[in-house]
């Protein structure tokens, strides 16, 4: 033991939160798969799905126009002035369209949704568990998987492709005003150029990556706000969790899937 | 009938329930006593299934809850929490008709916020709290609310968790009598929780001492005041000295 320890103790540590790790995906996993399965089973509760699309749909459009309008502007001029080191300044058009529909709409789009959803569920669903309204709703015979974490999970990912459907369109529009305005393109070719290197490819992969977003969003939050720890320190660390933990699931979902769609 | 047998429960090093036996037989009104963070909600909460004990036995007319089907199980029980546990996002009357509104006691909204209303006046709050929200109330009538959800569906066994608590006199008697009434007019089982000894005397048939995990004393509440039990002695009394440390 002793004269092994110096040498297993680094091990240990590369070893003990690498395990941790792989069990806190395993147990969200798990948490998924019992979500999911209430998608089946009745009794449904079409007004909790209604509010939360409204919560998540709806009221993430600005944040997510936001976002997007900035971005595609942002764009444009980082891909004038690199391209212009090879004379490829007219690539912009197609560019700003390829990169905010394929990468940056969905990706950016998540993340902010990840802030603005994925908190709110989190300290919501944290806040019921910890003022016993979760055990009220299991002694008033109400599944809370089903109940809260299904309406909203559902919502999510349904109505996150179309915010990147709507901050694809927003950013590219951004990007078309920087162009036109500042960097001197014709509006008009502007346009034609996105439209026809555009392919539907592109749209649409980002929209299923949109989809697993929310789905991953709402699934967070969810999950950490039904096992958040006791009073309002627990609530604040369950919604830290859920923030942090959707934004990296994003990313490294959103590696996962590019190698999926681009890479065959 | 509820019994109970060597039911233990720890949280990490806290070991709250030590091996408590315990049984309620139908249509009797037990009372719990015991001091703050002995575990008498978490008590009710192992019966309910929302706490799963460690080890030991629970069972409801014999059979034992765990295998009991957890919907046909619940759709019996009845539970007042002790913080309210009110639903935020719902109205007052949504609230008490939470039940009635969905799932298999499903009735027309019309009728579910008639007695929702019919259950509010009944532990004293006005039709007009209907429509409002939990956090436009105070913390009393908040836990009316609770006690009115909590028999709307006119359940066969109720739990009470600290009904009293946070009432002026006057309403904690309209309570008690209220509990009361409705183990002897329904015929329910009932368990309460409550450090009131007026509410006690007033809903006990029996009442039962839980002190460091397990249940100190037990029996009709008529022979109460002459147990020699130094702990329950001290507890209905209300004194600072005597077996129980008062600094724990
Ligand atoms: N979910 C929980 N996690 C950890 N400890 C808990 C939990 N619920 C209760 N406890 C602990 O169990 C003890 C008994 O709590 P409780 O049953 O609420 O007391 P009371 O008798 O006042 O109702 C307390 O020490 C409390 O801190
Ligand atoms: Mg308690």
């Amino acid at each position: 033991m002793t004269l092994t320890a110096p040498l297993t103790t680094p091990l240990a540590a590369i070893g003990r939160p690498v395990l941790a790790m792989l069990a806190y995906i395993g147990r969200i996993a798990l948490f998924a798969v019992s979500v999911v399965s209430h998608l089946f089973r009745p009794p449904f509760y079409p007004r909790e799905f209604l509010t939360a699309l409204m919560q998540i749909g709806w009221f993430s459009l600005p944040v997510v126009g936001l976002t997007a309008v900035f971005t595609g502007g942002a764009l444009a001029l980082q891909i004038y002035s690199g391209g212009a080191r090879f004379n490829a300044e007219a690539a912009v058009p197609s560019i700003v369209a390829i990169g905010m529909v394929r990468e940056l709409g969905p990706v950016l789009g998540g993340l902010m949704v990840a802030a603005r959803v994925a908190s709110s569920i989190a300290a919501e669903i944290g806040t019921m568990k910890v003022t016993e309204q979760i055990d009220a709703l299991v002694t008033l015979s109400t599944n809370p998987l089903k109940y809260l974490a299904l309406p909203r999970v559902l919502a999510a990912t349904l109505a996150v492709p179309v915010l990147v459907a709507t901050g694809d369109a927003i950013g590219i529009a951004g990007g078309w005003l920087v162009g036109v305005h500042r960097l001197g393109f014709n509006p008009a070719t502007y346009l034609q150029n996105t439209y026809d290197f555009l392919q539907s490819w592109d749209v649409v992969s980002g929209l299923w990556k949109g989809a697993a977003f929310g789905f991953i969003v709402a699934l967070m939050g969810c999950y950490h706000g039904m096992n958040s720890g006791r009073g309002a320190q627990g609530v604040g660390a369950a919604t830290k969790a859920a923030v942090v933990g959707a934004s990296v699931l994003i990313l490294a979902t959103n590696y996962l899937l590019t190698e999926v769609f681009f890479t065959s | 009938m509820i019994e109970l047998s060597a039911v233990h429960k720890s949280f990490g090093p806290n070991r709250v329930l030590r091996g408590v036996d315990l049984t309620v037989p139908k249509g009797e009104s037990m009372v719990i006593i015991g001091g703050s963070g002995t575990g008498k909600s978490v008590l009710l909460k192992c019966i309910l299934g929302l706490v799963t004990p460690d080890a030991g036995m629970i069972s409801l007319d014999g059979q034992d809850v765990t295998r009991a089907d957890r919907d046909a199980f619940l759709a019996r029980f009845g539970m007042l929490f002790q913080g309210g546990a009110l639903f935020d996002s719902l109205r007052v009357w949504e609230n008490v008709a939470f039940r009635l509104l969905r799932g298999s006691l499903k009735r027309p909204k019309a009728e579910a916020r008639e007695i929702a209303i019919e259950k509010l006046r009944r532990v004293g709050l006005k039709p007009e709290t209907a429509d409002l929200f939990p956090a436009e109330l105070s913390g009393g009538m908040q836990k009316r609310v609770g006690l009115a959800r909590a028999i709307a569906a006119s359940p066969e066994i109720i739990f009470f968790d600290e009904p009293t608590t946070g009432l002026d006199p006057i309403m904690s008697g309209v309570i008690n009598d209220l509990i009361r009434e409705i183990v002897t007019e329904m015929g329910a089982t009932a368990m309460t929780i409550t450090h009131d000894m007026s509410s006690v005397r007033a809903i006990a048939d029996k009442v039962a001492m839980l002190h460091d995990g397990l249940i100190r004393w037990t029996g009709p509440v008529a022979e109460m005041d002459a147990a020699s039990d130094p702990y329950l002695q001290q507890f209905i009394h209300g004194r600072a000295d005597g077996p129980i440390a008062s600094v724990r």
